[in-house]
């Protein structure tokens, strides 16, 4: 935040972001930053406030102290829509897919660049938005079963048609809420090839428990404790650190 | 059955397969032909339960739209059906009145003048703009009024379910203006055509029966429309959606006030028809009802719709003139049996055979 370098890339701000659920702080004065096109891993015990960070980004619960800067916006009271608007968007840890949708309309809903309703009367895909839900659908392996109901894919499917969902609306930061949960090696490797095939075209954090995962993605990792900010730098050094070992590593070993 | 297991038996035969292709495009068209030429066929007593029972099934087709498409049970649509109607009614009464008289029953009650929100009542054409209006702008305000502040589901259906109860009892408790229980009866004539001339009976029949189609082909092409999409994606996922930068309220508002909309024209034809409205058909029993009606064509299918309130009134007519205090027992029954063995209905089960008898 002090170094002119590092305020012109800036994307996002969290800034001593306090959430009190009726006394129990799910984040305690939590700040961090993400730079234009960072991928940027978020990692913690349970309970240390990970998904509350996503949440609070998103304009689901409001913070009681701090402030949520993107892009030189205090975002932090903004209507949900308005903050998707913005260009953030969050891939839940549950699939949050539409399954009684075919998985191209899933990706084409995402895809669509005016979502008012009465602009919504046509019928199909209109041919501005084709290309995009072609090209995510090959992104995510799905191009084969585009015209199949989303509801019975399999698990791994699911989580990689939201992340392409995620990816269609063009936001340029991007939340991925535990895009491994449930998956398999083969598929969480996939997942990694993913999300490094965007590059740095898009700003991605991500929250995962999985410590392989985040080995494959190689980026800049933040612990979280209790609410707080722990530790951050490469994987090597978050392995090496102590303090990290005895809050977390610690658990999971 | 037959046709089942002789391809079973001989997987390259086509032939019960080539029936059921041939037998899905014939039989709508052989039904609709049957609808159109029901006056010559039918006694004029069943010619108007006919009509009537189209009339429920437009109501039938808004159902579709929004609890099966877009996940919303309404247990309160007979408020809107009752206010299509009573816009009707309303003129009705008006219009068969000597210059300067109130109706009946306002004498009755001791009213000596006309209520001023009956008045303008007395032009038809105000009656069939207010009978659209006024439910669709009710069902609007109503539902946004809910929708906005984030409650669904369960919750929905129950404020529905005491707006039907509210509704019906004003109607009751406000006998002088309103009919009261018995509601508005006794109508003549409707834009000066008599309404018991034969030929009036059989237009009246014909423009319910192509108001039907309207809406059947309307609500058709709307459910393929993006728009449908949209509904069915906020019924599946509407923090999703929230969250994919799409507002869900305004979708549930225009689905459901659509609803309302088919629900008062029903209800409008349904007076013309039956020859009355009264509280008996817009309260709660008559509500969920017509929730059955939709549960047991299948709440999906826009087909299985009609075919559920055509066949459940038909079912019902027979069975409450014979057996009265039976029926409601008997729909429960038939409700509870549905909703546990058949989730898609009727309409659900054909599909299945079908795709049964296609798949051999």
């Amino acid at each position: 935040m002090k170094m002119d370098d590092s305020t012109r890339d800036l994307l996002l701000a969290v800034d001593g972001v306090t959430i009190d659920y009726g006394g129990f702080k799910a984040l305690d004065g939590f700040s961090m930053t993400l730079q234009k096109g960072e991928t940027r891993v978020v990692i913690g015990p349970n309970g240390a406030g990970k998904s509350t960070l996503c949440d609070t980004i998103i304009g689901r619960v409001r913070p009681s102290a701090g402030r949520v800067v993107f892009r030189g916006e205090d975002i932090s009271q903004l209507p949900e829509q308005a903050i998707v608007g913005r260009g953030i968007c969050r891939k839940f840890q549950a699939p949050g897919i539409l399954s009684g949708l075919t998985v191209e309309d899933n990706v084409a809903l995402a895809a669509r660049r005016d979502r008012r309703w009465w602009r919504n009367l046509g019928f199909g895909i209109p041919a501005a938005e084709r290309e995009t839900v072609d090209r995510i659908l090959e992104m995510v392996g799905l191009a084969d079963c585009r015209h199949r109901e989303a509801g019975p894919l399999a698990h791994g499917q699911k989580q990689w048609l939201e992340i392409g969902m995620v990816i269609a609306t063009g936001a340029e930061l991007i939340l991925l809420d535990e895009p491994t949960a449930g998956m398999g090696p083969a598929e969480t490797r996939r997942t990694a090839e993913l999300i490094h095939s965007l590059g740095d075209s898009r700003t991605v954090l991500v929250i995962d428990h999985d410590m392989s995962f985040v080995e494959q993605l190689n980026a800049t990792v933040t612990v979280m404790h209790q609410g707080k900010f722990l530790a951050q730098g490469d994987v090597a050094s978050i392995r090496q650190n102590a303090e990290v070992a005895a809050v977390y590593l610690g658990h999971a070993a | 059955m037959s046709e089942a297991v002789l391809s079973e038996a001989l997987p390259q035969a086509t032939a019960p397969r080539d029936a059921m292709a041939v037998a899905q495009k014939i039989v709508p068209w052989a039904l609709l032909g049957l609808a159109i030429v029901a006056p010559w066929l039918l006694s004029t007593y069943d010619l108007n339960l006919l009509a009537r029972f189209m009339a429920m099934a437009i109501l039938a087709l808004g159902l579709v739209l929004i609890w099966g498409h877009g996940g919303i049970l309404s247990l309160g649509h007979g408020v809107f059906f009752g206010l299509g109607g009573y816009a009707l009614a309303m003129h009705m009464k008006l219009v068969d009145l000597p210059q300067g008289e109130i109706p009946d029953f306002m004498l009755w009650s001791g009213r000596e003048a006309l209520p001023w929100w009956w008045e303008p009542f007395a032009s038809p054409w105000f009656a069939v703009a207010a009978l659209l209006i006024v439910p669709a702008l009710l069902a609007g305000l109503f539902c946004w009024a809910v929708f906005h502040r984030r409650v669904g589901g369960t919750y929905f259906a129950l404020i529905s379910q005491a707006l039907a109860l509210a509704f019906a009892t004003l109607l009751i408790s406000r006998q002088d203006v309103t009919g009261g229980f018995n509601g508005l009866t006794q109508f003549s004539s409707l834009f000066g055509f008599g309404l018991t001339r034969p030929s009036v009976v059989f237009g009246l029949y014909w423009i319910t029966l192509a108001l039907l189609c309207l809406a059947f082909l309307g609500l058709k092409l709307l459910l393929g429309s993006r728009f449908g999409v949209l509904l069915r994606a906020t019924r599946d996922g509407e923090n999703r959606m929230r969250f994919l930068g799409y507002s869900p309220t305004p979708i549930k508002v225009a689905a459901f006030t659509l609803s309302a909309l088919l629900a008062a024209l029903a209800g409008a034809l349904f007076t013309l028809h039956a020859g009355v409205i009264s509280p008996a058909m817009v309260g709660v029993v008559p509500s969920i009802e017509m929730v059955i009606w939709v549960a047991v064509g299948g709440r999906y299918s826009l087909a299985g719709a009609i075919v559920g309130a055509l066949l459940i009134n038909i079912a019902r007519d027979r069975v409450s003139s014979a057996f009265p205090e039976l029926w409601l027992y008997l729909m429960g029954l038939l409700f509870i049996v549905v909703v546990t063995l058949m989730p898609r209905g009727l309409a659900g089960a054909t599909t299945a055979l079908i795709e049964k008898v296609r798949g051999r």
